[in-house]
């Protein structure tokens, strides 16, 4: 086809043009979703529960993926720093993923048990109390206002059409039993997520306030879940190297 | 402009716009067309040596046996077994790990070998403990017991005195580290009323010298050693704390919960003394370490912290 005809015909030229495009898109991404290896065949991670969910979002309100990545990479530094490297399988029900390169501040994708609740509460309340070089805002409000949770069910049903597996049903209930055993399916039940929100803040205290639910709960119940859903001394260390 | 272009003999596109307008059709750079197909080439080298094509579920590992990857991995039953791959970032990390382990490796095993009283005898092992503890304990112990381990009052212990609530031998340290700690102290807001929260108070500011009410303290001592309050049950009938729970010593001039050394006025040593009775206190949590770090690094850091930064005992 000759040049001239195509740059005469605004349609043909729209066309082509998204084919070159499209081109590089399928060879690179549509492979992903039929390899095998991609996800890590690993033991241990679920859906969010109701109340870290909503840590979640407020995580991502917050912006604080624009200081803190989520993704420790396979090298000796981050190794030594953070921990084992991080599984695609760790992110497989974070929509949107937190993955990145930007690190202002560290990595928090192993951060989960890393200091007490006490301690994140305080430091997100004024970090330079506790670490003195800090550069990170203070976020006080987070522990001052109440969470509300009133659309709750509406943000899991969100994430239900992505494909994370979180159970209206009855046969959709047992079937979440069997998968990640009956104390995580009970907490993926839409019906059931104001009152297992309420039950968890209240066990878990993550705001060392118990009087009150706040943002602050559900911040830091998402902060200590990060990282510490598959116990890697199950396996062997170069175990996950065979799905690269 | 336009008399110019009418000039020029170079081929064209053939386009014309506004009457005389005309697009030159000069080739590419030689030096352009040479880089772009060299790319051609470096992309065929590439896949020869990386993954690299997706085909159906997997993926082409570049021609097997031209750029491998051996290292040694560890099993979960420790044994190890030396393993060859294709090229991977995941085996790359372990090449450069069984590097680091190489490097450490002998004076970490000294360190697990050895007593801690061996290590700490051992001038050269102790270089060792100290730079590889300062890096450890900076990145997991500093966020709370701040970075020289001096403690930060209401949050976390100074690690630098010879006081330890939890006991200060190696193996009380160790202990510490391995599971952590959650210390509480409940609230006796339902259980005295203000004037005998007031008393007690007292009572315990008199135990260390503090500015306080000698007739209230008196009153204090009672309720201190009284069954209503039992405070004696957990901080001794001395007083002086207990390390098997964690309880503090009353008597000497460290305060961790309530402030009494940052407060000006004796009312306000009060207050924070009284405060602290009232409502209790559930803040006294350390991680458990085990999970997080190996069992040499926890040995090694208990050394570090009862010789390096002072104090142990």
């Amino acid at each position: 086809m000759k040049h001239d005809k195509i740059e005469r015909n605004v349609g043909i030229l729209i066309i082509l043009t998204m084919l070159a495009i499209s081109a590089g898109g399928l060879v690179e991404i549509v492979p992903l979703f039929f390899i095998k290896e991609t996800v890590e065949k690993v033991d241990g991670v679920r859906p969010y529960s109701p109340l870290e969910l909503r840590g979640r979002d407020i995580y991502i309100r917050e912006g604080c993926y624009l200081c803190h990545s989520q993704m420790i990479r396979p090298f000796r530094d981050e190794a030594l720093r953070y921990g084992h490297y991080s599984l695609a399988a760790e992110s497989k029900y974070d929509h949107p993923f937190q993955w990145g390169s930007k690190r202002t501040g560290p990595d928090l994708a192993r951060v989960g048990g890393k200091y007490s609740n006490d301690w994140q509460t305080q430091h997100l309340t004024a970090p330079r109390s506790l670490v003195p070089q800090s550069v990170m805002p203070n976020y006080p409000w987070l522990s001052k206002t109440e969470l509300d949770y009133s659309d709750i069910q509406g943000r899991m049903k969100a994430l239900r059409v992505t494909g994370v597996p979180y159970s209206t049903s009855k046969a959709e209930f047992d079937k979440n039993v069997k998968e990640f055993g009956e104390d995580t399916a009970k907490n993926l039940h839409i019906p059931d997520a104001e009152k297992n929100l309420i039950a968890q803040a209240q066990v878990g205290n993550y705001d060392t306030n118990p009087d009150k639910l706040t943002e602050m709960d559900a911040l830091v119940s998402y902060l200590q879940l990060l990282g510490t859903m598959v116990d890697f001394r199950k396996y062997d260390d170069d175990y996950f190297a065979k799905f690269r | 402009m336009s008399q110019d272009n009418k000039k020029v003999t170079t081929e064209t596109t053939g386009h014309v716009w506004d009457e005389d307008l005309q697009e030159l059709n000069n080739p590419l750079p030689r030096w352009w067309i040479w880089g772009f197909y060299i790319t051609f080439a470096f992309a065929l080298i590439y896949w020869l040596f990386y993954p690299a094509w997706p085909i159906a579920n997997t993926y082409t590992k570049g021609v097997p046996g031209l750029n491998n990857v051996t290292y040694v991995a560890t099993k979960v039953d420790g044994t190890q077994e030396t393993k060859t791959t294709h090229w991977n970032m995941r085996s790359k990390l372990m090449v450069e790990m069984n590097e680091l382990h190489k490097e450490q490796k002998p004076y970490f095993d000294k360190v697990a070998g050895k007593s801690f009283e061996d290590v700490s005898k051992d001038a050269e092992l102790m270089q060792f403990v100290n730079s590889a503890g300062k890096t450890l304990f900076s990145d997991n112990c500093a966020p709370c017991h701040q970075a020289g381990g001096q403690g930060k009052v209401k949050f976390a212990p100074n690690l630098t005195d010879d006081y330890w609530q939890y006991g200060g031998t190696y193996e009380n340290i160790q202990t510490t580290i391995v599971g952590g700690r959650h210390g509480v102290m409940p609230a006796f807001k339902a259980i005295l009323s203000d004037a005998e929260l007031t008393e007690v108070s007292h009572y315990v500011l008199s135990l260390s010298g503090e500015p306080h009410n000698a007739a209230a303290a008196k009153l204090g001592d009672a309720i201190f050693h009284g069954d209503k309050a039992g405070c004696y049950a957990c901080h001794g009938v001395e007083a002086k704390g207990n390390i098997a729970m964690g309880s503090a010593n009353l008597t000497d001039k460290i305060w961790l919960w309530p402030d009494v050394l940052g407060a000006k006025t004796p009312e306000a040593k009060l207050g924070e003394v009284k405060t602290l009775i009232y409502g209790g206190m559930d803040k006294g949590v350390m991680p458990v370490w085990e999970t997080r770090l190996k069992p040499e690094q926890i040995k090694l850091l208990t050394v570090y912290v009862h010789d390096s930064l002072g104090g142990g005992k």
